[in-house]
């Protein structure tokens, strides 16, 4: 299911902890409530992710999607920035 | 008055105290508070081994883009990934020497395993970048662009002999208490 969102990070190729680091300054220029999509071919990502929403106080995990893109996997991950 | 009402109306024995009580149970709450560890990552880099500051450097970004301070303190050999400079001038004899002989700056570390006079580390890096993984140089960038601080341990550059302007620009000074401190209220301290 695909879900609205404000801003797009293209994570593929990069790796730990890039994805994480990178979608970090992404949220840093987002306005609170506004949502991040995050594309990463780095399957440490989905734990990575989670870790993040675990401890942190001013972003929100709202989906993860894992799709199959001829052949390659594509971790998804929407994040909320809040307040 | 109806039965279930007596329950819920507190008769003048049960308030009497009530207010010393509430302050008492208010700094009791505020002491909890001030003793609640913050939300931070203190780490000592003792190592100067490419791999291990390496990691140092993974976690700190890491965590600083997770929303945590990060406090670095380098000591010993980890100074000399902050080194960009060598002075061999009014120096001691040993302090000259280990000049001479320790990596220069972080584009020189060796390899913790495998090093083999620097091929090692060369092949290292030149795996990294096959995998696309950024450099350790990138990678301090990286850091001090999420607000982590590097703290040089005041000690061991004595000791070693290096001055404040053979290291990278725009760090903090520090020993022991500065380390403590950091770590004794943090969530996590790791030793690298």
């Amino acid at each position: 299911m695909e879900m609205t969102f404000d801003k797009e990070l293209d994570a593929r190729g990069m790796n730990c902890p890039m994805p994480v680091v990178m979608a970090r300054k992404e949220i840093m220029a987002l306005e609170a409530g506004q949502i991040l999509k995050i594309t990463a071919t780095d399957r440490g990502s989905i734990k990575d992710f989670q870790g993040w929403a675990k401890v942190a106080k001013d972003m929100e995990l709202l989906d993860q999607q894992t799709v199959d893109e001829n052949g390659t996997h594509l971790y998804i991950h929407y994040v909320k920035k809040g307040a | 008055m109806p039965v279930d009402n007596i329950a819920t109306t507190p008769g003048p024995a049960e308030t009497t105290g009530l207010g010393e009580r509430l302050d008492a149970l208010e700094s009791r709450i505020a002491e909890l508070e001030e003793a609640q560890p913050e939300d931070k990552v203190s780490m000592v880099v003792f190592s100067g081994d490419l791999d291990r500051v390496l990691a140092s450097f993974v976690i700190a970004t890491g965590a600083a883009a997770m929303g945590q301070k990060v406090d670095m303190f380098f000591t010993f050999w980890g100074l000399t990934a902050l080194k960009k400079d060598t002075q061999l001038s009014d120096k001691r004899l040993f302090q000259k020497m280990m000049g001479v002989m320790a990596p220069g700056s972080s584009k020189n570390l060796p390899a913790s395993r495998m090093n083999y006079f620097g091929i090692g580390a060369k092949m290292l890096r030149a795996m990294m970048k096959q995998e696309n993984v950024q450099s350790l140089e990138e990678m301090m960038q990286l850091a001090r662009d999420l607000g982590v601080t590097f703290i040089a341990c005041d000690m061991s550059q004595n000791v070693m002999g290096i001055r404040d302007e053979e290291l990278i620009d725009d760090i903090e000074h520090g020993g022991v208490g500065t380390f403590l401190g950091s770590a004794l209220t943090a969530k996590s301290s790791l030793f690298i």
